[in-house]
């Protein structure tokens, strides 16, 4: 079941006579002959739920918009930098008209004027891209005043941040958007009441909007049927680490971890034993071998002790040494803490200091023990979700692997010692 | 003395039309300057905050966040490795190394010659292409030494 990625590798496909040729923007007709609210009821309908790493209902989110306050502002999150991620960037870069289309629809739904989409800078050749795009569907009639004889306006334009995960963190990306240093905002207001501009906005994820043509062209019950209860529809699931055929493939939700590590993937590289994997990019939980059965959607991946995430598949063999995999990430969450608040700029450093002992063998149990007691003074505690995403690694690689942690104790001291 | 060049002036004038307010178009400013120049002095800085109605320190503060601006001269050839989870797991550390060692300088150092800055980046997003780096603004996956020589050692 191809909806996303169908035709993705088709040659031309970034053009718009290609893109059309394939049936492309031909969801508008439908959508105009109803009123905005009734398409964000279908969307709501659908169950299509944010695919940047939260999960939120989407349709739901835009219902939640400060009434009758206008301009709104719509601003597409092509940010992309959580370790593991790298789906955004191949739908940018093979099918930006499905984006624009789905920016269009949602711009319709929300009853937004002026529309980003916000690059991390060092998307250049994806924004450049998607820049002669967005020229042809201006020259179409797609963009711009009375769009199709519809009455609806709409801007479109691309924006580059310069270097900064945060920066995929909404309210810090707006700060950014407006010329700011791109920290979080203290919330709420959610972006929904106050945004850009202090004005109304919807932020989602370039798959999330890209997903919303189908809905629009197939309709809310066919994409409802697709995936699990809770999880509805496909989901594009970038596999990356120790598999045979590295890449990112569109899955219904639900499918087995294993049959995604094993089918599509090609299993383990060498055939080598499974040890660990994150089923959903570098914030989500590290999961042991045994739980490779679990159901790829939200909620089975929550029961089993991790998340979704933003369908970041990282997989492990077991000549992986987890604790220089732990210090890696860790050290990732230390250079992109924003440093606003404390828990978390001193935190992700000190979990960096005591994981590099460990590693480098002058480090004890009582090592250990303090970093789960850090993660347990952050957890929570952090002024926005990146002071939790950093516990989430190396919590989770101390509660399934504490045994690698102690053997490297153990061999490079030739002896447990307790501080 | 820093001056903008009648084309670089249309570019400018585009790009502020994006927005309903100027400041937002401090990121783009700067990208456009350090894309021309290589890196962003302070009289670009003062500058630059000129068109927007912002100060110099205002503009010197936002641009320290982020990662991608240079205050020095760079290489030709900005090289971003990625040195994150997916291309570590891949081996992307020995294959730094011996980028390094090629081209004779240490992370965080430019060629002699100004042809190239090598920096180690964190996740660049071409995971399952990993390992991975950036040169300018093209992506290069699934690296391997012979790779890395074919690519670096055909850029003029
Ligand atoms: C530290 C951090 C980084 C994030 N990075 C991204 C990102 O790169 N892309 C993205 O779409 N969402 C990212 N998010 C989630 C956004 O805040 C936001 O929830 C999302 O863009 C909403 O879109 P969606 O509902 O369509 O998923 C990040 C969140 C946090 C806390
Ligand atoms: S949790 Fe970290 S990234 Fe978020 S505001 Fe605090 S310091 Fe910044």
């Amino acid at each position: 079941m191809k909806i996303l990625f169908k035709n993705i590798d088709m040659p031309g496909l970034t053009s718009l006579s290609v893109y059309e040729g394939q049936g492309g923007y031909q969801s508008f007709k439908k959508a105009f002959a109803q009123k905005p609210e009734e398409i964000v009821e279908i969307v709501k309908a659908s169950g299509l739920r944010g695919r940047g790493g939260a999960g939120f209902p989407a349709g739901l989110k835009w219902s939640f918009l400060a009434k009758d306050v206008f301009p709104r502002y719509l601003v597409c999150n092509a940010d992309e930098s959580e370790p593991g991620t790298c789906k955004d960037r191949e739908l940018l870069e093979k099918n930006p008209h499905l984006l624009i289309e789905g920016m269009i629809l949602t711009s319709y739904a929300c009853q937004v004027g002026t529309a980003y989409i916000y690059y991390r800078g060092e998307f250049q050749h994806a924004a450049d891209l998607m820049d002669k795009a967005i020229e042809e569907a201006y020259a179409k009639g797609y963009l711009g005043k009375n769009i199709m004889g519809s009455g609806m306006d709409l801007d479109l334009y691309t924006h580059l941040g310069a270097g900064a995960y945060i920066c995929g963190e909404e309210s810090a990306l707006l700060n950014s958007l407006e010329g700011r240093r791109g920290e979080p905002r203290l919330k709420p207001p959610f972006p929904a009441v106050e945004g850009l501009y202090a004005k109304p906005t919807v932020v989602n994820n370039v798959e999330t909007l890209s997903a919303v043509p189908w809905i629009i062209s197939e309709g809310a019950e066919k994409y409802a049927a697709i995936g699990t209860e809770k999880s509805k529809g496909t989901k594009l699931v970038s596999v990356s680490g120790h598999v045979k055929k590295p890449g990112n493939y569109e899955i219904v939700l639900g499918m087995s971890t294993r049959e995604l590590i094993y089918d599509l993937a090609g299993g383990i590289r060498d055939d080598n034993k499974l040890k660990a994997f994150i089923p959903g990019g570098s914030s989500t939980p590290m999961l042991p071998a045994d739980k490779v059965d679990v159901g790829y959607d939200y909620e089975s991946i929550q029961a089993a002790g991790s998340m979704l995430g933003s369908g970041a598949l990282i997989v492990m063999d077991h000549t992986v040494n987890v604790v220089e995999a732990t210090l890696r990430l860790s050290y990732f969450y230390m250079h992109e803490s924003c440093g606003k608040c404390t828990p978390c700029r001193e935190g992700t450093r000190w979990m960096w200091q005591i994981l590099g002992k460990l590693q480098a063998g002058i480090g004890t149990n009582g090592h250990v023990d303090k970093l789960l007691d850090i993660c347990d003074n952050m957890s929570f505690k952090c002024f926005c979700p990146l002071g939790d995403a950093a516990v989430g690694p190396v919590a989770s690689s101390i509660k399934n692997f504490r045994s690698d942690y102690e053997e490297l104790v153990k061999k490079l001291q030739g002896g447990a010692v307790s501080v | 003395m820093f001056t903008f060049t009648p084309e670089d002036e249309k570019q400018i004038e585009k790009i502020v039309g994006k927005y309903p307010v100027k400041r937002s178009a401090l990121l783009p400013l700067l990208t456009l300057v350090q894309r021309r120049d290589g890196y962003i002095s302070p009289e670009a800085m003062k500058a630059i905050g000129g068109k927007l109605e912002l100060s110099p320190a205002y503009v010197q503060s936002v641009m320290s966040f982020y990662t991608m601006y240079h205050t020095h001269p760079t290489g030709k050839y900005i090289i971003l490795f990625c040195h994150n989870i997916s291309c570590q797991l891949n081996g992307a550390d020995d294959l730094l190394a011996y980028t390094s060692k090629k081209l004779g300088i240490d992370v965080g150092g430019t060629t002699k010659d100004k042809k190239f800055t090598l920096h180690r980046e964190e996740c660049l997003a071409a995971c399952s292409g990993g390992p991975m780096m950036r040169v300018n603004d093209v992506f290069h996956e699934n690296l391997t030494t012979a790779k890395i020589d074919k690519i670096l050692d055909s850029l003029a």
